[in-house]
């Protein structure tokens, strides 16, 4: 039964995700996709929705929204306090809400995003054979106050027993973040390789879906290159000294030089950082 | 010796870049195209995509990589077999520009410091056929190789905030048409009212790597007729098989 879910308040900055667009890259659309893919699989797992079923991804600041259906929902990822009717409700846990039911976030305790996926998925547009918002493919960008959220409402809310999810929440205070060489690492002198590797950087200003640029800078001699492939995870030098870390929205090439690639699990612990978190990258070298 | 090109790599677990000589050179990008064409029908199949730039190939699979040697052999066998006398078979597409004051909010700046006259400019943007290597940068936005010298201009020193849809412009070497308004450092000199990328059409963007652009002039009459066709859906870009 198609239910809708209503928003109050929207928060800081929400989107609806899935896994991502594929095979589009070529007319320059960027993947996009849950920033923490692991996040996101977790409260699919416990609902039963397949892994890359639609999520509503919060930043930050939770939204507030009124749920006209009933329904069984997961939040997962970050603790930003989830609150139902304002009692408070458990991460990485199935609820049940009921119609009428308010669905709140109160205090950031720890974590950048956080996740609400819904029993029987999202039933929003799905332009160029992906869910996840981006300005220009889907007709919105971000959750606005009044937003009508469609959803396949839970015939049935009783609560079955479920398969224990077992949830591993350290990755999200861990500042070690695992990559591999970039096309133009080996341009770097050694002193400089020996800098990016041992030195703690910090989460600057501009964090947001398409890239994560760090605060310090880092003085280098590389050149820009002719425009090449990017991809999420690629760590960009700008002559500057600035280090951007290209997320689910980046562009699909870029011409600055790509000292880096970060791995997959260390794609979502950076999805879990916030300014001003250390982070250390941990070069991996392929077999 | 082991040639340095093409250079295979991984790039991080799901993905392979492969480097050709970092030039920007028609036959090269025909090189790389029918390269591509081949890792599709060959390798990549269902379980990734293949994206060119002006010199490199990235395949991205949905799953990590697990045994990237025998990869590479198989890439490297690949490249030694592909016969690239092959032509490949590019479509002009002509696309309609108004070059009126109105959208051509740089002509005058590039009229002064080139000292050409407004017509001129139009005439020399006009005329080339010009070259698509690749998209990139955001949906739809065609990176064109072909640029006339006496046009190649700086990037303003303070981007725009915004550049309305459909512009024009020219950033040093490149000139290429804005698919969405968004901020912008180019040197705007017109706009085009067609619609670059459809996510409603299937494939989103008709133009695509390997094949050749021309703009036309319009006036600001037909610039709204042609408007009122594309708003609706009816407009249909002029194309032909390119022959050269």
């Amino acid at each position: 039964m198609k239910a809708e879910i209503e928003v109050t308040r929207p928060g800081l900055f929400s989107t609806i995700q899935d896994m991502g667009r594929r095979g589009y890259l070529r007319y320059g659309v960027p993947v996009s996709g849950v920033m923490d893919q692991y996040a996101a699989k977790i409260g699919n797992l416990l609902l039963q929705n397949p892994a890359d079923a639609a999520v509503l991804e919060m930043t930050l600041i939770g939204p507030t929204m009124i749920f006209h259906g009933s329904a069984k929902i997961a939040i997962s990822g970050a603790d930003f306090s989830p609150q139902v009717n304002k009692a408070p409700v458990s991460n990485n846990a199935v609820i049940i809400i009921n119609p009428g039911d308010e669905l709140s976030f109160g205090r950031r305790i720890f974590g950048c995003r956080t996740y609400l996926a819904v029993s029987g998925g999202f039933q929003t547009e799905n332009p160029l054979d992906s869910q996840s918002w981006y300005e220009g493919v889907t007709a919105q960008s971000k959750l606005e106050r009044g937003d009508n959220i469609p959803f396949n409402s839970a015939e049935d809310a009783a609560l079955e027993t479920q398969t224990a999810v077992k949830v591993e929440s350290g990755y999200m205070e861990q500042s070690e973040i695992a990559a591999f060489p970039g096309p133009e690492y080996h341009l770097l002198s050694k002193e400089e390789q020996e800098i990016l590797l041992n030195f703690q950087f910090s989460v600057g200003k501009n964090a947001n879906r398409m890239a994560i640029q760090l605060k310090e800078e880092f003085e280098n001699t590389l050149a820009p290159i002719l425009t090449g492939p990017v991809l999420p995870g690629t760590v960009q030098l700008t002559p500057s000294g600035r280090l951007i870390i290209l997320m689910r929205d980046c562009q699909t090439t870029g011409g600055y030089p790509r000292v880096l690639q970060i791995s997959e699990e260390g794609m979502n612990v950076l999805a879990q950082k916030v300014m001003g978190d250390k982070l250390q990258f941990n070069l991996k070298i392929h077999q | 010796m082991k040639p340095q090109f093409p250079k295979i790599s991984l790039m991080g677990e799901r993905s392979i870049l492969i480097e050709f000589e970092p030039e920007i050179r028609e036959n090269l990008l025909e090189r790389i195209l029918i390269y591509k064409e081949v890792i599709e029908r060959d390798i990549v199949k269902l379980k990734g995509e293949v994206i060119n730039t002006y010199n490199s190939l990235l395949i991205t699979y949905e799953y990590a990589i697990e045994n990237a040697y025998e990869e590479f052999l198989t890439l490297e066998k690949l490249f030694q077999q592909v016969n690239i006398e092959k032509k490949l078979i590019p479509r002009l597409f002509h696309v309609p520009v108004c070059y009126d004051r109105e959208f051509g909010l740089d002509l005058e700046l590039i009229s002064k410091q080139k000292y050409l006259a407004e017509k001129e400019i139009i005439s020399i943007h006009s005329s080339p056929i010009y070259t698509v290597y690749f998209t990139g940068f955001l949906p739809g936005f065609l990176y064109l190789g072909g640029l006339d010298k006496r046009l190649h201009i700086s990037r303003k020193n303070e981007p725009r905030l915004e550049v309305r849809k459909g512009a024009v412009g020219i950033g040093e070497k490149q000139t290429g048409i804005y698919p969405k308004s968004s901020p912008g450092g180019w040197q705007i000199i017109g706009n085009s009212p067609v619609q670059i990328f459809n996510k409603y059409e299937d494939p989103p963007c008709e133009i695509s790597a390997g094949d050749k652009l021309k703009f036309f002039p319009v006036s600001k009459e037909e610039f709204y007729e042609i408007s009122e066709v594309v708003e609706v859906g009816k407009y249909e870009l002029k194309s032909e098989i390119y022959e050269s």
